[in-house]
């Protein structure tokens, strides 16, 4: 096993976190709601309460700060890798499906739901995070 | 009016921590996943800074008898670890894994105005929608 470490990128990735809890403590505050951005995003269609406009509103706000991102990062979106539009697809629907079913994402469960000491959630994170490694493992050994 | 407000700062401030971190790069997200190679560690620093902050704000907050634009706070009631816990979290690996994208930073990446991206948040949002079609 080899470890990636480099210090600047690490030191960014804490304060991107620390935003991120920002933004959660914020939603918590002043709504009540859990930054769980599957449930967000689904509740926007489906869910059956009047929350559906701050949902939306939220996920603007989501994809406004991609915008804004181009403002101070060289390239907040660009990757090394390159996938088929079918595996995009079959990756969506994995998560949409998955997130459902298991009540959250990596914002919700390991993020929101961690730090609430959340048993649920912190067991559904180490099982996601130990499909995506052998997921991950399984697509390089092919 | 200001619940709006606060709902769009609160998405803008979720998803600059996304792109800042490195969140949205799909090659770090994999490398995070690559234990069994090159085990890049960077996310596990947004998740520290992510958990420190709001386990200790949540705290606080609870202290407080309700939310200061509701009347209460929608917190999840189940308690069990349950199967569907264990598949739901199993597919959505899969799927993460698959691609280095998990719901928050793929909405983020909508800005990018890649097409795949656009097809992996359809799927996503169509594939929320299937569990319900199922177990009716």
């Amino acid at each position: 096993m080899e470890i990636i470490f480099n210090f600047n990128d690490s030191m960014r990735a804490l304060l991107g976190g620390a935003l991120i809890g920002l933004s959660a403590s914020l939603l918590m505050l002043f709504k009540g709601r859990i930054a769980g951005i599957s449930g967000i995003v689904h509740g926007i269609f489906f869910s059956k309460d009047n929350g559906k406009a701050w949902r939306l509103v939220f996920i603007l706000g989501l994809v406004f700060g991609g915008y804004l991102s181009f403002y101070f990062l060289d390239n907040p979106f660009h990757t090394e890798l390159t996938f088929s539009n079918s595996q995009f697809i079959i990756a969506g629907l994995l998560v949409g499906i998955g997130t459902k079913v298991g009540n959250g994402c990596t914002s919700g469960h390991g993020v929101c739901g961690i730090s609430r000491f959340s048993m649920r959630s912190i067991f559904a994170t180490l099982v996601f995070i130990g499909s995506g490694v052998l997921t991950v493992f399984l697509m390089r050994s092919m | 009016m200001f619940k709006y407000i606060i709902s769009f700062v609160c998405g803008l401030l979720f998803s600059l921590g996304l792109t800042i971190s490195g969140m949205t790069l799909p090659h770090k997200v994999i490398g995070f996943l690559n234990v069994f190679g090159a085990w890049d560690i960077t996310l596990l620093f947004v998740m520290a800074g992510a958990i420190l902050v709001y386990s200790i704000s949540f705290i606080i907050i609870k202290k407080g008898e309700k939310p200061l634009l509701d009347s209460k706070f929608h917190l999840p009631i189940a308690q069990k670890i349950d199967k569907k816990l264990f598949i739901g979290a199993v597919l959505f690996g899969v799927g993460w894994g698959l691609v280095g994208l998990c719901p928050g930073p793929a909405i983020t990446s909508l800005s990018s105005g890649s097409p795949q991206i656009l097809y992996f948040v359809g799927a996503m949002i169509i594939g929320s929608a299937v569990p319900k079609l199922l177990f009716r």
